[in-house]
Formats: C-alpha cells, sequence, structure tokens
C-alpha cells in the first residue's frame, strides 16, 4: 500500500518539476530571468495576506470541479462538462438569491448553494441518462450541453436578471454573500470567501464517500470492472447515473459557491468559463484523490495569481505562466500515456503467452 | 524421390513441429499431411491445441522446431502476408470485417487495385469479384455496407476475400458456428465446389455430422498431440467420437453415492435469444435436485452461456419458467436472484468474477457488500471485511500476503479460491460452476471439484457446465448433453460412456441411440 502511495505522489510531482525546469529552458532560450521570474510567481501568489487570499479564492471552484469530474472518471466516464454544470450552478444559484432577496441570510446562502448542486446535477444527469439507456457517448453529449448551457445562461441574465441593458445581473445582497468583514480584513481587502471551508469540507466528504461507503464502492466497481460488477447484480444504469449527477452537482457547487462568494452577480459571458476545464487538469494531477485535488488546485491557483504578478515586478510576459502550466499538464497527460502503454503492453505480453 | 513426389501431391505438410510457449507445448511433434484437392477436417476439444497449428500454418507464431512444407517447398513464414503470398488463407470464426465499408471495399481491403497515384480502380476489382462469385456460387450484394448483410453473407465475403488473393488452400475455424441450417448446407455445397476446382481446405469443426458429409480426411489432435488421421468414409461417427474424447487416466474425486432430495432448480420449457434475436437455447427443460451435481456437457457454443445467463439473470429468457428453491425467479434481476439461493463461478473469472484491482478482501464482499454486517447504512465496514476476509484465505487456502493484495497479483488458481469462497461461504441452494477449472494445474483442479462434491453433500444442488467430458464425469452424478441449444438427453454418470456422450454432443439425441443399440440387441 505505502509503496502504491509513493509511486502515485511521485508522478504528478514528477510532472510539476519537469514543467519548471522546462518553463525555465525556454524562457532562457528567449532571455528571460527564469528565477527572477519564478520568485516573482510565488510573491505573486504567496507574498502578502492579500495575495494569499487571492489565491485561495481561486482554488475554491477549483477544488469543486476538480471533485466533479474525479467521480465521473471513478466510474469509468469522461465528464467534460464541467464548465456548463458550473455555469448552470453559478446561474442558478444568483437567480434564487434574486428571486428571493428578503430571505434571511443562512437561507438565501443554503438555497443558493442547493439550487447550484441540483442544476448542475440535473445538468450532467441528463448525460448520465443518455449514456445508460441509449449508450450515448458522454464527452459528445457533455460538450453540447456546455454550449446549451452558455447560451442559456446568456439569454436569462439579459432577459431576466440585467438592469436595462447591461450585460451581468444585478448584485446580490450583502446578506447572501459568502465574503465577510472579518475575511476581508485578515487578507487586507481580498475576495477570499467561506468557499473554501465548503469545498475543503466537501473534498473531505468524498473521500469518505468514495473509500468507505457502499455507493463508492459501486462507482468504482463499475469504473474498475462493468462486466463483473454486472455479474455481482449491480445495477450499471443506476450507477451510472448516479456517478454522472453526483459529478454535476460538485461542479454545480463549485458555481454556486464562486457565484455568491467571488462574483456576486452573473455575467454575459463570450465563452465558458475555463474554470470547468481546469477542474479536469486538477484532478488528473491529483490522480483523482479528493485530498490530492485540494492541494493540485492551490497549484493552479498559485500559477494563476502568481503569474498575474510576474509582467509587474519583471519584464517576462505573463503568457510564460501559460506555458508552465501547460507543460504541467502536459506531462502529467504524458506520463498517463507512459502508465497506459507500458500496462498494454504488459497485458498483450500475458495473452499472448497464454495463447 | 518418392518422398519427392509425396511432397508435391501435399498442398501442406508438417514433420515433427513443436509450438512451445515456455514449459508448456501447445502442439508437440505434429506430423500431417494436407492433401491437394481435399477436406481435411481437423478435430478435438477446446484447448487442444488446433488453433496452435493454425496460426502457425497463417503465419503469426512460428513453430518452436520443426518444419513447414507449402506446395513441397519448405518454408519459413514470418507473417500473416508470408502466408497470404504462398496462398495460404483463413476464414476465421470471428469475421475480420469493416461493418461501414461496402462488400467490394472490405474484399479489396489490404490489397487495393491502384491507378497511378494511388488513386482506387475498384472497377477493375468489381469484375474480378464478381466473376469469382459466380464461379463459386457465392452470392453476395456488392455494394451494401457489411453492417446490413446477414450473418451467412459475411461469410461468402470473407471466401471472397481468400479467392480475390489467389488463395489455394484455405483454413475455415469453425465456419458453421454462427449459421443457420440452410446457410450451413450452403456452405457445404460451396466448399465442395471449391476443391472440385482445385482448392484445398482445412476444415476445424467439432460437428461429426458434418465431417462425415464434406471431408476426404480427418486428423484427431487431443493434448497437443495427434492421435490419429482416418480417411472419412472408412470410419464412423462412434470411431470419431471416441478418437476425439479419449479415455485418459485422470483424477477420481472421491465421493459417495448421492441421495437425490427435491429439485432446487426447476427449468420448464426455457427458451433464450441472443443479441442478435438468434435462438440459443430452444424449450429445454430439466431439474437439479438437493444434494446432486448436474453436468452439462457439450461443444461450446451449444447454448450452455445463454443458459446459465439466463438462469442467473444476465440475459432475459424469451419463454419459459426457472424456479429456484420453490421461488419462480423468471427473469428476475441479478441480486434478486443471488438474493433467492443462487452462488455462480462465471466462466471467465477474470472478467465476470472479479475486479482485479481491488483487493482480495474487497473483491470477497462483491455479493454481500450492501447488507449486513459487510456494511450498515451506507457505510462499509472495512475492519469486518477484512477479518472476514482473512477467515476465508485461512479456511479455502487462498495463498496470498495479504487481504489488501490486489487480486489481480494473485495466480489464475487462487483468484478462482477467491470466487468460490465467497460463492460457496453463502451456503446456495444451488451452485452454478462454469467451467471452474478453466486453465488450472491438477493440484487446484482437484481442490476445486472436491469443493463441488462438499457443496453437494451439504445438500444443496450443483450445476456443473464444462466443455471437459473428463471433468464432467468426474464430478456429475446426471449429466445433460446439450447440442444446439436442446437438450440430448440425461444420463447416470455412473452408467454411461464417453462414446455414447460423444455421440450425444454430436447431435444424436439419447433416444435414438438406445434405439439403435435394440436393434444390435434384437438381432
Amino acid at each position: 500500500m505505502s509503496k502504491n502511495w509513493k509511486s502515485r505522489l511521485s508522478i504528478p510531482l514528477i510532472s510539476i518539476l519537469a514543467g519548471f525546469v522546462l518553463g525555465a529552458i525556454i524562457m532562457l532560450c528567449l532571455g528571460y530571468d527564469p528565477i527572477m521570474t519564478y520568485e516573482a510567481l510565488f510573491t505573486g501568489a504567496w507574498g502578502d495576506p492579500n495575495s494569499i487570499g487571492e489565491t485561495l479564492r481561486q482554488a475554491t471552484p477549483l477544488i469543486l470541479t476538480g471533485l466533479g469530474f474525479s467521480v465521473a472518471t471513478s466510474a469509468g466516464f469522461f465528464n467534460i462538462g464541467g464548465a456548463g454544470q458550473y455555469l448552470v450552478g453559478w446561474l442558478s444559484s444568483i437567480w434564487f438569491v434574486l428571486s428571493f432577496p428578503s430571505l434571511p441570510g443562512v437561507v438565501l446562502i443554503t438555497g443558493a448553494i442547493a439550487a447550484g448542486a441540483i442544476a448542475g446535477g440535473i445538468w450532467s444527469g441528463i448525460a448520465g441518462v443518455l449514456r445508460a439507456y441509449l449508450k450515448t457517448n458522454e464527452v459528445i453529449t457533455t460538450i453540447m450541453l456546455n454550449y446549451i448551457a452558455l447560451y442559456l445562461s446568456n439569454w436569462i441574465v439579459k432577459s431576466f436578471l440585467a438592469n436595462g441593458d447591461a450585460d451581468y445581473s444585478k448584485s446580490i445582497p450583502q446578506s447572501a454573500s459568502l465574503r465577510s468583514p472579518f475575511l476581508m480584513e485578515l487578507t487586507n481587502n481580498s475576495t477570499f470567501h467561506y468557499g473554501l471551508f465548503i469545498a475543503i469540507v466537501i473534498a473531505i466528504i468524498m473521500a469518505f464517500v468514495m473509500k468507505k461507503t457502499t455507493v463508492g464502492y459501486e462507482i468504482r466497481s463499475i469504473g474498475l470492472n462493468s462486466d463483473a460488477s454486472k455479474y455481482a447484480g449491480m445495477s450499471t444504469k443506476k450507477v451510472i447515473i448516479l456517478a454522472m449527477t453526483l459529478s454535476g452537482l460538485l461542479a454545480g457547487i463549485g458555481g454556486a459557491v464562486d457565484g455568491i462568494g467571488n462574483y456576486q452577480n452573473i455575467l454575459v459571458l463570450a465563452s465558458t468559463p475555463s474554470v470547468g476545464f481546469d477542474g479536469l487538469a486538477v484532478a488528473l494531477l491529483a490522480y483523482g484523490n479528493p485530498i490530492g485535488i485540494v492541494f493540485a488546485s492551490l497549484l493552479f491557483a498559485s500559477l494563476k495569481i502568481g503569474g498575474l504578478n510576474i509582467p509587474v515586478v519583471s519584464n517576462t510576459p505573463s503568457e510564460i505562466v501559460d506555458i508552465v502550466i501547460a507543460l504541467i499538464i502536459f506531462f502529467v497527460g504524458a506520463s498517463y500515456l507512459f502508465e497506459y502503454i507500458s500496462k498494454k503492453m504488459k497485458t498483450n505480453k500475458s495473452k499472448g503467452g497464454k495463447a | 524421390m518418392q518422398s519427392n513426389f509425396d511432397q508435391a501431391s501435399c498442398a501442406i505438410e508438417l514433420k515433427h513441429m513443436t509450438k512451445a510457449f515456455g514449459d508448456f507445448k501447445a502442439n508437440n511433434d505434429i506430423n500431417l499431411k494436407i492433401k491437394k484437392g481435399q477436406i481435411h477436417a481437423l478435430l478435438g476439444e477446446n484447448g487442444a491445441g488446433k488453433s496452435t497449428m493454425m496460426n502457425v500454418l497463417s503465419g503469426l507464431y512460428q513453430p518452436t522446431s520443426g518444419d513447414v512444407f507449402v506446395n513441397g517447398e519448405k518454408v519459413a513464414m514470418t507473417s500473416s502476408k508470408d502466408a497470404n503470398n504462398l496462398g495460404i488463407g483463413m476464414v476465421h470464426q470471428h469475421f475480420m470485417l469493416v461493418d461501414d465499408f461496402t462488400v467490394i471495399e472490405n474484399i479489396v481491403l489490404g490489397a487495393e487495385p491502384t491507378k497511378a497515384a494511388g488513386i482506387l480502380n475498384l472497377k477493375q476489382a468489381r469484375q474480378k469479384i464478381m466473376d469469382l462469385s459466380e464461379k463459386y456460387h457465392l452470392e453476395i450484394d456488392p455494394d451494401a455496407k457489411v453492417r446490413d448483410i446477414s450473418v451467412g453473407m459475411q461469410q461468402r465475403v470473407e471466401i471472397l476475400k481468400l479467392l480475390y488473393r489467389d488463395a489455394n488452400i484455405l483454413i475455415f475455424d469453425e465456419p458453421t458456428a454462427v449459421l443457420t441450417p440452410s446457410e450451413i448446407t450452403e456452405l457445404m455445397a460451396i466448399m465442395k465446389e471449391m476443391v472440385q476446382e482445385g482448392k484445398s481446405i482445412i476444415l476445424i469443426t467439432h460437428k461429426l455430422d458434418e465431417i462425415k458429409e464434406v471431408a476426404d480426411e480427418c486428423t484427431v489432435i487431443r493434448r497437443g498431440q495427434i492421435i490419429g488421421s482416418v480417411l472419412v468414409k472408412n470410419s464412423s461417427e462412434q470411431q470419431l467420437a471416441d478418437m476425439m474424447v479419449g479415455r485418459e487416466v485422470s483424477f477420481k474425486t472421491d465421493k459417495t453415492k448421492s441421495k437425490p432430495g427435491e429439485a432446487v432448480l426447476k427449468i420448464e420449457n426455457l427458451s433464450v435469444k441472443d443479441s442478435q434475436k438468434v435462438e440459443r437455447v430452444k424449450n429445454l427443460s430439466f431439474n437439479v435436485r438437493a444434494g446432486e451435481v448436474l453436468g452439462i456437457a457439450g461443444v461450446d457454443g451449444n447454448g450452455q452461456s445463454e443458459l446459465v445467463q439466463a438462469i442467473s439473470g444476465l440475459e432475459k429468457s424469451s419463454s419459459g419458467s426457472i424456479t429456484l428453491d420453490n421461488q419462480n425467479i423468471t427473469n428476475l434481476k441479478v441480486r434478486k436472484v443471488t438474493e433467492a439461493g443462487l452462488g455462480h463461478i462465471p466462466e471467465d473469472r477474470q472478467r465476470f468474477g472479479l475486479i482485479l484491482p481491488m483487493t482480495v478482501s474487497e473483491n470477497i464482499a462483491l455479493q454481500s457488500y450492501y447488507c449486513k454486517p459487510d456494511s450498515a447504512h451506507g457505510v462499509l465496514k472495512y475492519n469486518y471485511m477484512n477479518e472476514h476476509a482473512r477467515h476465508l484465505i485461512e479456511q479455502f487456502d487462498i495463498r496470498t500476503s495479504s487481504e489488501k493484495s490486489e487480486t489481480g497479483a494473485l495466480s489464475g488458481g487462487n483468484q478462482q479460491k477467491v470466487i468460490i469462497a465467497r460463492e460457496v461461504e453463502r451456503n446456495p441452494k444451488l451452485l452454478i460452476a462454469a467451467n471452474p477449472t478453466r486453465g488450472l494445474d491438477v493440484g487446484a483442479i482437484e481442490y476445486i471439484h472436491k469443493r463441488l462434491v462438499d457443496q453437494r453433500d451439504k445438500g444443496n444442488g450443483v450445476l456443473l457446465v464444462s466443455f471437459s467430458l473428463d471433468e464432467i464425469l468426474n464430478v456429475s452424478d446426471r449429466i445433460l448433453v446439450m447440442h444446439n441449444g436442446e437438450n440430448m438427453g440425461i444420463v447416470e454418470a455412473s452408467r454411461t460412456s464417453e462414446q455414447e456422450l460423444g455421440l450425444m454432443m454430436a447431435g444424436t439425441p439419447l433416444d435414438k441411440i438406445k434405439k439403435s443399440k435394440r436393434k444390435v440387441a434384437d438381432k
């Protein structure tokens, strides 16, 4: 077990290191100073209370979309629709709050998160039902649902939630916000909000659900061997729908928490929010481990927020940070490919021997 | 010079050919002559080594030692392309066709005629294909997509693929397994026509009636060795069955006479269709009684899998009823059937019986994880599961370093023991074991047989499905033979013979055998 743990941890760490090293080489080739750049990156993300607050805020929705992606992956499905599920979650939370602005704060916050969860769950549940009953490829349906979510949300914002011709909704009342004067004071007026704690608690719950409950056991079984699961009497249809719904539900909570914590309103968007796709990368980097997802999200958030500081203090363009992020994802992906190939080779060998 | 002449009249000759995988000899010192212009049948049980031999002939495997001669010339084939160039082609049991391509596109695939600059010239190909189609009465629809044509036509496309490449030696691997009776008759006629045109055919089959009908010579293989070759016209189906089954010394499982009680499983007029809507189990009726092992003998693909799947709830039956321990379980869900008292050792343990990346203790809980004491209120009790697993590991002598080891790391025999521990421990009223010892060594086989008999002695019913007659005769109290989805008859294991079972497996019903015996006795 412990050996397994070490090897599981080593691949993401090597990928991260390789991403940074190659990023440094690229900077040297282009004539920028990698040490100065990385220093700027680090201080930009963790150098003062305000930066820390922003980094933690940035990590919050990533944790939730990452958890969502990993649940579907455990059941053997590639839910690429995190962006759409996050967006319908965001929309529903803001819509709920704006519809009942006079309710007490606790009710507003719980209701907003519940609305986001339900909307996200339904959104990916559609893909789950299609998959279970019609064997429709979930990659295609979730991508298409992303577009539907985008244009539906834009239309709803413009038609029902905006003031006049504005391309953003009214702001939510202070009582419904996850921000607090205390956290703002603590982090020197950053946008840090209570959502992070919600995300961490949910990550812990998900670790428990996947490892220790019968539902998690069924999801893992079907992901690892759906034939044997069927022979053992599990309903694969039920579990597929459940896993996909749970997956979208988590992304939806991510959208709700970001909506009432970070944005405080909802905007007309030009493209699907990148948080959905970053969640996918985070989950891959963390091998789907819920606690790992928390740390991977912090890393991604650090790169994003720290990256903003790079052009301020050095002459390196911020695109370099995007290159480093892309390289890390690339190496994580490549290690998966590498593992896949070596596994394939092993099974082919053993099959050939038996024949 | 005599030997040279001999070789020249042979399409294929194997001399002392051995193919080994590690220590295991799949083909051992094979000497075989396939004469030109003849149909040569190859008969043997599953795993006898027929496929290995054909893979050597089609260039996929290289022999470990010995020589291969084609048309009198010694050859060394290293790929299927070499075999192609020598005029050898194989019609696989599972067709190798591209569903979305048309019949013509499939036939030319890999040998496409082109004009300059790589532009396809299908016109020229079409002419050749239509000529061949007419010559051999291989009726096809050249522009239909393969996914839209019948299985019989797909097979004709496979044959045309070989003829298009000018193959002279055609290997048919169980060609009738997927065909309807009328398609079989057609195929037989086509094969006869092809040998008349000078082609040579190797026919791999289990079906004695087909051999009698078309083959000139028949070679029997058992455990990688050739038992003998006979002229078909001089031998009876009885003789061929004898040769195929053989009489081998084997471990006899110690068991007392069974004391059967009430029926635990009643199958009445059961019919099951597969996903292609082909009826695989036909109006089958039988009982399994408490305290007995009922063996189901038969050649692979005669409806045994579909029968087991229908009983266990994995496949719906189209008509008839299944009663388990006085409860009607027809078309119930798998879990309900399990709860009604069924234990199931599935035929492919790694695919259907285990989740290899999970731990031994998680696999042991696979049928009971959702109820107490494995879990409570939806939360798994790992402490209990692990303790329970440790207990079973000791009781069933499963060799593993820990209950937390990955199941995939265990040997095949120990993986099977994990399944047996899980299924037997629940003390099911009926235990179905489908080829439970396939691929296992002698020690594991003996152990598993003993466990099946134990289960019987506890007063439960056991349904053993096996392709191995040794196993069936050794463990069963009564034996039902299935052929083409039908019940050929039930015999007492102590009062039957391999010959009788062999005839039934080849499609002769029991009452017909008895009648002919009576006739002999009357005379």
